[in-house]
């Protein structure tokens, strides 16, 4: 994966700069804003409007898209959502595998998840541990009323019994393809890209964080 | 990061900032209804403490058991060092019990050193203050509670004031503090100023009031007089009105200056207790800091499959 923020394509005009290093753009920084706008009504359709939800990034990824999504929602239902990050590094199953890891940041809002509607929000579905993680990691915050699942990707290639209830898009890959997700808040360019496995260094294969975001700190 | 916490040298810039960065999201633990991570599941950590201690052996003991980690406590009096065992022998029992980290408190300098590198164990050793040698989690715990209250200890001035000489918490946070930036001044009779501190890349004073209007933090240490074989002062009330730290000294400081101890703390002798107990004080957050960065040591250590960070230099 890249560790230096692409140059921007130079074929592509200005307002459309596609960060698209090496591999084959499958969403453009308008599809990606389609996209979330969609799962913000399919959320709102779901949930009978934003009565107690909570949205929850899994860092880094699906941060910065849970923020986006639940600005969506409070411009079409005009009330603040409260948005968090759950960070679920400790409760891998991988964790004994690799080096000890960095933590992320974990930001639960200040009323809570219990009796609420957490709907997680994350970059990439891919095998699913990252979200049997973050189950466990909200069993020791608190008792949410309902999980639900909101991914701008999923990329198939499930290892466990787990499915997203709101996708930004369905992307059918071979386990040697990487799909790189890049975001203006982290990255300074929105774009998903699909390549072969050549650039990642090996270390995406097991896991469905395909990003890496090297501009992030913490 | 080395397998091994023995000295705050043992820590590069990166590792120590590694280090409070994990503190700080640990530290949102405490304010949340189930205070448990599962990250060190099965794993055994033994607080070794050959030599008293309340804070430190207390604040390890939560740390891993936050971690959900296994603690055995292991104190000299009552276990079988009392009837004479070595240090070896120890040891070589608690290998045989299958630790994954050895938490060390020992009066002898160099003991943690001893224990992690005679090839008794196959454990991180981490120690919790040898002797007058080091303490390195108090000076993480130390520059944590800076780093939150300053924010970058780059070019930040700090006071450590007091007997420096039988102080393992001034020189693990002289070390600490210079690889983050910080300037250091040791402040301290010269009896109680350590041979060989020119080596130490800090400056040294023997006047207090000459330094603490330019800290931006004061350290102040306890006279540790259980480790003295000699008179270093006259009197106690002449160390005190020389270098304790009372209102009117406090009056000299600069507006968001914070005041420190690593505790136990003598009122009255090396600062009252109207200091001790005002707004710049941060001594008890020092004691809730101290968990949060020992879960991030005990975390960075024995989380994974090696220590955090781990390069080639450090395997070696």
């Amino acid at each position: 994966m890249p560790t230096q923020p692409a140059p921007p394509d130079a074929t592509a005009p200005p307002d459309r700069r596609i960060p698209a290093p090496q591999g084959r753009t499958v969403l453009d920084p308008r599809d990606i804003s389609r996209a979330l706008t969609r799962i913000s009504h399919e959320i709102l359709e779901r949930n009978k409007g934003a009565t107690d939800l909570v949205l929850l990034g899994i860092p880094t990824g699906g941060v910065p898209l849970a923020r986006r999504v639940a600005e969506r929602i409070s411009a079409v239902e005009g009330v603040e959502v409260p948005v968090g990050s759950l960070d679920v590094t400790m409760y891998r199953d991988d964790l004994r595998m690799r080096p000890a890891r960095a933590l992320l940041p974990t930001d639960i809002p200040p009323d809570g998840i219990d009796d609420k509607v957490v709907v997680l929000v994350d970059d990439v579905l891919y095998s699913g541990r990252t979200i049997r993680a973050a189950l466990d990691a909200m069993n020791d915050v608190g008792r949410p009323r309902t999980v639900r699942l909101a991914v701008l990707v999923d990329r198939g290639h499930r290892d466990l019994p787990i499915r997203a209830d709101f996708v930004g898009k369905n992307l059918p890959t071979s386990l040697a393809e990487t799909v790189v997700v890049r975001l203006q808040e982290i990255d300074g360019a929105d774009g998903v890209t699909i390549a072969a496995d050549t650039i990642s260094g090996g270390t995406t294969a097991g896991t469905d964080t395909v990003t890496d975001h090297p501009g992030e700190g913490r | 990061m080395k397998r091994h916490l023995l000295s705050a040298a043992d820590l590069s810039r990166d590792d120590a900032e590694l280090v409070l960065r994990t503190a700080e999201e640990l530290r949102s633990l405490a304010d949340r209804p189930i205070k448990k991570l599962p990250a060190l599941r099965g794993r055994t950590v033994v607080n070794l403490f050959f030599e008293d201690s309340t804070r430190t052996r207390i604040s390890f003991e939560a740390a891993a058991k936050r971690l959900s980690a296994d603690v055995i406590n292991f104190a000299a009096k009552g276990s079988s060092l009392s009837k004479g065992e070595s240090l070896k022998d120890t040891a070589l029992t608690l290998e045989a019990m299958g630790a994954d980290a050895i938490v060390v408190r020992h009066a002898a300098s160099g003991a943690p050193h001893r224990l992690a590198t005679a090839g008794w164990t196959g454990s991180s050793v981490i120690n919790a203050g040898d002797g007058t040698h080091e303490h390195p989690t108090q000076a993480l715990l130390d520059a944590f509670t800076m780093w939150r209250h300053l924010g970058a200890l780059d070019g930040r001035r700090v006071a450590i004031v007091g007997d420096v000489l039988h102080s393992r918490v001034a020189r693990s946070n002289a070390l600490l503090l210079r690889t983050l930036g910080a300037e250091v001044t040791l402040v301290a009779p010269p009896t109680l100023l350590p041979v060989g501190v020119d080596g130490w890349n800090v400056e040294t004073s023997y006047d207090v009031d000459s330094v603490l209007p330019k800290a931006d933090v004061v350290m102040m240490l306890r006279v540790q007089g259980e480790r003295m074989n000699a008179s270093y002062f006259p009197t106690v009330r002449e160390y005190s009105r020389r270098y304790g730290l009372d209102a009117r000294r406090m009056a000299q400081l600069q507006d968001h200056t914070i005041v420190m101890h690593p505790g136990p703390m003598v009122r009255g002798m090396e600062i009252t207790a109207d200091v001790a107990d005002s707004s710049r004080s941060v001594i008890v957050e020092q004691v809730t800091n101290g968990v949060a960065v020992r879960m991030a040591v005990l975390y960075l250590l024995l989380g994974g499959s090696e220590p955090a960070g781990t390069t080639e230099r450090d395997a070696a």
